[in-house]
C-alpha cells in the first residue's frame, strides 16, 4: 500500500533553502497574532518528494496514456507546443497589474483570441474571464438576467433547460436566481417543440441548450426553437460543451443563439489537469456586449488597454482577467490548426463517433441509432436485463482492458447509459481495439457475468466502498 | 498543422465501411441554411516552427518579473517556485488526466488531492477542505453563499479593507438574488469592529474578514468581530493568505467557520492573473453543504486503503437545480502545484519564507520612513503595506524607467509587496528611486 | 420487496403510521432500494409546520439525492436523531425507522393516501 507524503515525513528533512539575507531583524508581531504550533506540513528531502509525486503520477491515467472516450468531455490530445507556449516566461511571469505598456503581448493574445472565438462561433464579442464552463454558464445566465432587468422586464424569472441537460445547467439557473423548468425530449431524443411552445409565457427568461445535445444528436429544429424563444421575449443560451461537433461547419451565432460559452479545455485541446484548470469564455451578440464582465480588452489606436468603464457590466466573476495560462494554450492550438485544421478536427470527431456507433450497434443497445455527431449514447440495458451486468460493470471491465471508461449514467434520460465520445485524435486501430474490448465484455457478460461484475481485477485497487466513504467521510489525514 | 492521426485514405475507408461517400455525408442532419458554407476566416495554419516564432515574439513583448524586481502584490505575488514543482507538473499522467471519477484509474491524483486537502486543513486549522475552486475572489463569493445557505439568512457584512476585486466578485454572485453584500467602511486601514458589531443582527449570515487585509494590515479587531458574529449565531468567514499562515495564527484558531483564500502564492506562477487557486475550508458541521469536490478515504474490496471522490450527491451532476453551487471543473492542477510546493518547502521552509517576507517588508518600511515616506496606517502588517506617495502614477513610471516593477496604485499611496525573492539591494534601489521624486 | 400492511403510502414512496393525532413518517422499501446505500439524512427542524406534500428533509445516497416529503400536513414534534449517525439503517429497516413525527393538522389528508394493496399495485405499475 502506498504511503502518504505525511507518512514519509522525517522530522528535520528539508528540500528547500533561502539565500542569505543581511538585513536587521524585523518587528515583532503582536504575540496574539502569531501561530502557536507549526502547521503540520510534510518534511521530506527533494529526492523523496520527487519520488513520491512520480509514483503518484504512475497511478494516474491521462490522454497521453490511452483512449479516453468520455462523452461530453472531449478528451482530445493536448499538443505539447501549447504547453511550451504557456510556460514562456513572457506569459508565465507577468503580474496582472503591471503597467499596460509592459504587457502588450499578453493583451494582444487575449484580443486576438477573442476575435478568433467570435469568428468560430458567429458571436460578436467575447470575454475570457470565466474560469470554467460552469463559470461561463453563470456569467451567461447573469447577463441574460441583467438584459431583462435593464429593460424593466422584471417578471422573467424562469429558465428552461432540457431534461437531457448536463447538471451544471440547472445548477447555474438556480445560482443565478432563476426557477428552472424542464422541457421534455421527444421520441427522436430532441427538444419537444410542442412542449416548448406550451411552456412559453412572459415569465420565460431564456432557454439553455447544447447543440448537438447530450445524446450527440443535432437539434434539427434549432431555428424554430430560436424563433419560439425570441417571440416570447426570451434569450437563447448555447452551452458550448459539444462545440467539437460543429466547428467550422456551423455556428451557434448563426443558429440564433444570443449568448454562448466555450470550454477551452474541451474543444480547444487545453489539458484537463485532473479536474482543472479550464476556461469558459462567454460570447454574446452585440446587443448584450454592455453587460459583459469588466474589464474588456480595448484597442485604442493600436495600443491595447483594459477598459473598466463598463457601467452596465454584470461585474466581475473572477479577480483578474481569466485563466490566461489556459488561453495561451487554446490560442496556440487555433493558430496551429487554422480554418482547415478546425474543420478537419470536427469532421474526424464526427467520423470516429459514427464509426464506433455502427460497430457497437447490435451488441449494445443504441437508443437513437442514427447519424450522430461527435458522441453517441449506448445502453447496457440488454446486458442488465439478461445478465445482470450494468453500465457500471461494463465501465469497470474496460479498465482491465487498459481504457478509461466512457461517461456512465448520463444523460439521465437513457437507462444504463454509456456516453461515448472518441474525439478526432484517435486512430482507426485504437477504435477497432476499443470495439474488440467492448465486444469481449459483452460476451463475458453472457458467459461469465460474475467476472464482469467484479471488475476491475488488474488495476492497482479493486472497486471501492463508496458507501463507507460517504457515510463517515474521512477527508484528511490525521497522525 | 493538426493532430488528426488518421491519414485521409484511412478516413475514406472508415466512411466506406459505413456506406458513406464523403465527410459531407456525416453532416446531413445539419439544415443547409445553417451551414457556414465557407472557410472560417482565420489565419493560415502554422507549423510548430512557425508557432515557436510567433508565440515567442508575442511573449517577448511583455516585461517579466525575471527582468525586473516586482513589488506588485494586491492579490498576486512573485514568490519563488522550486524547480521540482515545475518539473513534476510536466508529468502528463497528471496534466492530461480528467477528473478522477474512476478511482481505480486515478489513485495517484486522488491521493495527491487528499494530501492537498490535509495540507490546507493544517495550514488553516480547519476541519475540512475541498479540492479547489477557481480563485480567491470566487471562493469568497461561494463562502458567502454557503454561509447564507447554512444560516438561512441572506446578509453578509464585508469591510472595505477586503480586496476590492473579491468584493466585486461577491456582488456579482449576489446578483443571483440569494444574498445581499453590505460593505462596512474601515477605520485607520483596518475593519471597524465597532461599526461591524453594531450592524450585526439576526439577519446577518456572516461577516467576512480578510487577514492580512488587502492593504497588508493585520485585522487586530478580529477577536471582537468573531465574538460579535457568533453571539448572533452568524458565521465568521476569513479570507487568508497562505504564506502568512507560516507565521500568523490560523483562521481556525480565530473561530472562523469558513475559510476562502488565494493559493497562487503556493507554487503557481503569476501568469497574468490565472489560472490561480481558490482554496476553501470549513468546519465539520458545514461539510455536507460545501461546494466543490471532496476526496475521501475508504477501502477497496480487498481492504486496501483507497481514495475516492465522495459525497458527490451534493454536486451539480446529481443535485442539479438543488445543488448549492454549479462548480464542476476546478483548479486541480494548481492545487497539485500547491501540494508539491508545500512538500518541497516543508514545515520549516514555509515558516522561513514567511519570516523572510516579514523581515524584508520591515526593512523596507524603515528605509522608506527614513526617506520621508510614511506608511498610510500604523497597523502591524505582513508582507505588504501602503506607503503614502503624492503621485503614485509618477512614482511607478520612475520606477519602471529604473528597471523596477513598482507597486499597486492607490489614492495617494503605493501598495508594495515584499516576497522572499526580494533582497536588500533591490529594496535600497526602490527607496533610492522614490527618494528622487519629490514627495510633499 | 416489502410493503407493510397497516400503513398509509404516498406516491413519493413515503409511509405514514398513525398513533392518535400523530403521524410517524418514513420511506418505503421501494424508496430505499431505488436510492441505494443511504449515506445522510437531513432532518426537519422541530416545530416546523408543513402542508401535505411539502419537502421536510433530504435523503442522500451515494449516487442520488432525494427530497423527502410529508404525506400529511402538520407540525414536526420529533425527529429520529439516531439517523444522524447511522443513516444506513433506513436501508435495512425502512419501516421500523421513522424519519419524523408530525402532529397532524388535517386528518383528511390520510384519505388521499394509498393503503398497502393500492400501493402494491402502484409499485408494480411504476416498475414497468
Amino acid at each position: 500500500m502506498s504511503k502518504l507524503i505525511f507518512e514519509k515525513s522525517v522530522p528535520g528533512a528539508r528540500a528547500f533553502s533561502l539565500p542569505p539575507c543581511d538585513i536587521p531583524e524585523p518587528d515583532e508581531l503582536p504575540d496574539a497574532f502569531l501561530r502557536g504550533e507549526d502547521a503540520l506540513l510534510p518534511e521530506v528531502s527533494e529526492v523523496e518528494a520527487v519520488r513520491h509525486y512520480t509514483e503518484l503520477s504512475q497511478r494516474s491515467y491521462g490522454v497521453d496514456n490511452g483512449f479516453y472516450p468520455l462523452g461530453s468531455c472531449t478528451m482530445k490530445y493536448n499538443p505539447k507546443i501549447d504547453e511550451w507556449a504557456a510556460r514562456l516566461p513572457g506569459f508565465a511571469n507577468i503580474h496582472p497589474y503591471q503597467a499596460e505598456e509592459t504587457v502588450q503581448g499578453a493583451l494582444e493574445l487575449m484580443h486576438d483570441l477573442e476575435g478568433m472565438l467570435c469568428e468560430i462561433t458567429g458571436m460578436d464579442c467575447f470575454t475570457l474571464q470565466p474560469a470554467a464552463g460552469a463559470h461561463g454558464e453563470l456569467t451567461g445566465a447573469l447577463i441574460i438576467k441583467a438584459y431583462h432587468q435593464h429593460r424593466q422586464d422584471l417578471q422573467r424569472t424562469r429558465m428552461i433547460v432540457p431534461d437531457s441537460a448536463h447538471g451544471t445547467n440547472p445548477a447555474t439557473a438556480h445560482m443565478a436566481g432563476f426557477e428552472m423548468i424542464e422541457v421534455k425530449s421527444n421520441a427522436r431524443g430532441l427538444v419537444d417543440t410542442g412542449d416548448l411552445r406550451a411552456l412559453m409565457s412572459d415569465q420565460i427568461a431564456g432557454l439553455m441548450l447544447t447543440n448537438p445535445n447530450t445524446l450527440g444528436l443535432f437539434e434539427e429544429e434549432i431555428r424554430e426553437i430560436a424563433e419560439v424563444i425570441h417571440a416570447a421575449g426570451g434569450l437563447l443560451y448555447y452551452d458550448g460543451a459539444n462545440a467539437n461537433a460543429i466547428m467550422g461547419v456551423t455556428r451557434p451565432g448563426d443558429m440564433g443563439f444570443d449568448v454562448c460559452h466555450l470550454n477551452l479545455h474541451k474543444t480547444f485541446a487545453t489539458p484537463h489537469g485532473g479536474g482543472g484548470p479550464g476556461s469558459g469564455p462567454i460570447g454574446v451578440k452585440a446587443f448584450l456586449a454592455d453587460f459583459l464582465p469588466a474589464p474588456v480588452v480595448a484597442n485604442r489606436d493600436g495600443h491595447l488597454a483594459l477598459d473598466y468603464d463598463r457601467p452596465l457590466s454584470i461585474g466581475k466573476v473572477l479577480s483578474f482577467y481569466g485563466n490566461f495560462g489556459v488561453m495561451v494554450k487554446a490560442y496556440t492550438y487555433i493558430k496551429a490548426l487554422g480554418a482547415s485544421g478546425i474543420r478537419e478536427a470536427c469532421e474526424n470527431a464526427v467520423l470516429n463517433a459514427n464509426y464506433l456507433r455502427t460497430r457497437l450497434g447490435g451488441h449494445y443497445d443504441i437508443p437513437y441509432d442514427r447519424l450522430c455527431k461527435h458522441e453517441f449514447v449506448a445502453s447496457a440495458r440488454k446486458q442488465k436485463k439478461e445478465d445482470g451486468v450494468s453500465a457500471l460493470d461494463v465501465a469497470k471491465s474496460l479498465i482491465d482492458y487498459g481504457y478509461h471508461p466512457p461517461t456512465i449514467y448520463f444523460p439521465l434520460i437513457v437507462e444504463e447509459a454509456l456516453m461515448i465520445e472518441p474525439t478526432e485524435t484517435e486512430t482507426r486501430e485504437r477504435l477497432d481495439d476499443f470495439v474488440e474490448a467492448m465486444l469481449s465484455i459483452a460476451r463475458d457478460a453472457t458467459q461469465h457475468p460474475e467476472q464482469v461484475r467484479e471488475a476491475p481485477r488488474k488495476a492497482v485497487i479493486r472497486r471501492v466502498d463508496e458507501t463507507r466513504a460517504a457515510r463517515n467521510p474521512v477527508l484528511k489525514w490525521t497522525p | 498543422m493538426g493532430y488528426v492521426p488518421n491519414p485521409s485514405r484511412v478516413a475514406r475507408e472508415m466512411l466506406e465501411s459505413m456506406g458513406l461517400q464523403s465527410m459531407e455525408d456525416l453532416f446531413t442532419d445539419i439544415p443547409a441554411g445553417l451551414r457556414l458554407g465557407r472557410d472560417l476566416n482565420l489565419e493560415a495554419p502554422q507549423s510548430e516552427q512557425e508557432l515557436r516564432q510567433s508565440l515567442g515574439r508575442l511573449a517577448a513583448r511583455n516585461t517579466t518579473v525575471d527582468d525586473r524586481p516586482c513589488f506588485l502584490g494586491a492579490g498576486a505575488y512573485d514568490h519563488y517556485i522550486p524547480a521540482a514543482v515545475e518539473q513534476l507538473l510536466l508529468r502528463s499522467e497528471f496534466y492530461t488526466a480528467y477528473t478522477p471519477y474512476q478511482p481505480e484509474l486515478s489513485q495517484g491524483i486522488l491521493q495527491a488531492i487528499f494530501e492537498y486537502q490535509t495540507m490546507i486543513c493544517n495550514l488553516t486549522a480547519m476541519d475540512v477542505a475541498n479540492a479547489s475552486m477557481y480563485d480567491g475572489g470566487s471562493a469568497l463569493a461561494e463562502a458567502c453563499s454557503l454561509a447564507c445557505d447554512a444560516t438561512r439568512r441572506s446578509r453578509v457584512l464585508v469591510p472595505d479593507t477586503v480586496n476590492p476585486r473579491y468584493l466585486e466578485v461577491a456582488r456579482t454572485y449576489a446578483g443571483g438574488g440569494r444574498m445581499e453584500i453590505v460593505t462596512v467602511p474601515g477605520s485607520e486601514g483596518i475593519a471597524d469592529s465597532v461599526a461591524i458589531a453594531s450592524l450585526i443582527d439576526s439577519r446577518t449570515a456572516a461577516v467576512v474578514i480578510q487577514h492580512p487585509n488587502f492593504y497588508g494590515s493585520l485585522e487586530t479587531g478580529l477577536p471582537d468581530i468573531a465574538r460579535a458574529i457568533h453571539d448572533q449565531k452568524g458565521l465568521l468567514i476569513m479570507s487568508v493568505d497562505p504564506i502568512s499562515l507560516g507565521l500568523l495564527k490560523p483562521p481556525g484558531a480565530w473561530g472562523a467557520d469558513i475559510v476562502a483564500g488565494e493559493g497562487q502564492a503556493l507554487g503557481n506562477p503569476l501568469s497574468f492573473g490565472g489560472p490561480y487557486l481558490g482554496f476553501f475550508a470549513a468546519s465539520e458541521k458545514l461539510m455536507r453543504k460545501m461546494p466543490g469536490r471532496l476526496v475521501g478515504q475508504t477501502v477497496d474490496l480487498d481492504g486496501q486503503r483507497a481514495f475516492v471522490l465522495t459525497i458527490q450527491a451534493r454536486e451539480q451532476h446529481i443535485r442539479r437545480e438543488k445543488a448549492s453551487s454549479n462548480i464542476c471543473s476546478n483548479e486541480a492542477l494548481c492545487a497539485l502545484a500547491a501540494a508539491i510546493y508545500l512538500s518541497a518547502v516543508g514545515r520549516e521552509g514555509l515558516k522561513e519564507i514567511a519570516a523572510r517576507c516579514h523581515q524584508l517588508a520591515c526593512y523596507a518600511r524603515n528605509e522608506l520612513q527614513k526617506r520621508g515616506f510614511p506608511l498610510k496606517n500604523q497597523q502591524p502588517f505582513f508582507r505588504e503595506f501602503a506607503v503614502a506617495i503624492r503621485d503614485p502614477g509618477a512614482a511607478n513610471r520612475a520606477l519602471l524607467d529604473a528597471g523596477i516593477i513598482g507597486g499597486y496604485e492607490l489614492d495617494g499611496a503605493l501598495l508594495l509587496a515584499f516576497t522572499e525573492k526580494r533582497n536588500r539591494a533591490e529594496i535600497d534601489r526602490l527607496v533610492h528611486v522614490l527618494g528622487g521624486i519629490r514627495n510633499e | 420487496m416489502e410493503i407493510r400492511e397497516g400503513l398509509y403510502y404516498s406516491e413519493d414512496h413515503e409511509w405514514v403510521r398513525v398513533e392518535g393525532d400523530n403521524a410517524y413518517v418514513g420511506i418505503s422499501d421501494f424508496a430505499q432500494e431505488h436510492l441505494g446505500d443511504i449515506v445522510f439524512v437531513e432532518l426537519p427542524d422541530l416545530d416546523g409546520e408543513f402542508e401535505a406534500g411539502a419537502a421536510i428533509g433530504v435523503i442522500e445516497s451515494v449516487k442520488a439525492v432525494s427530497d423527502m416529503h410529508t404525506p400529511v400536513s402538520g407540525k414536526v414534534i420529533a425527529v429520529n436523531e439516531a439517523l444522524e449517525d447511522s443513516a444506513g439503517v433506513l436501508n435495512k429497516e425502512p419501516y421500523d425507522r421513522h424519519v419524523a413525527v408530525l402532529k397532524m393538522s388535517n386528518r383528511a389528508d390520510l384519505d388521499k393516501l394509498m393503503n398497502s394493496v393500492d400501493y402494491t399495485a402502484f409499485c408494480t405499475r411504476e416498475a414497468e
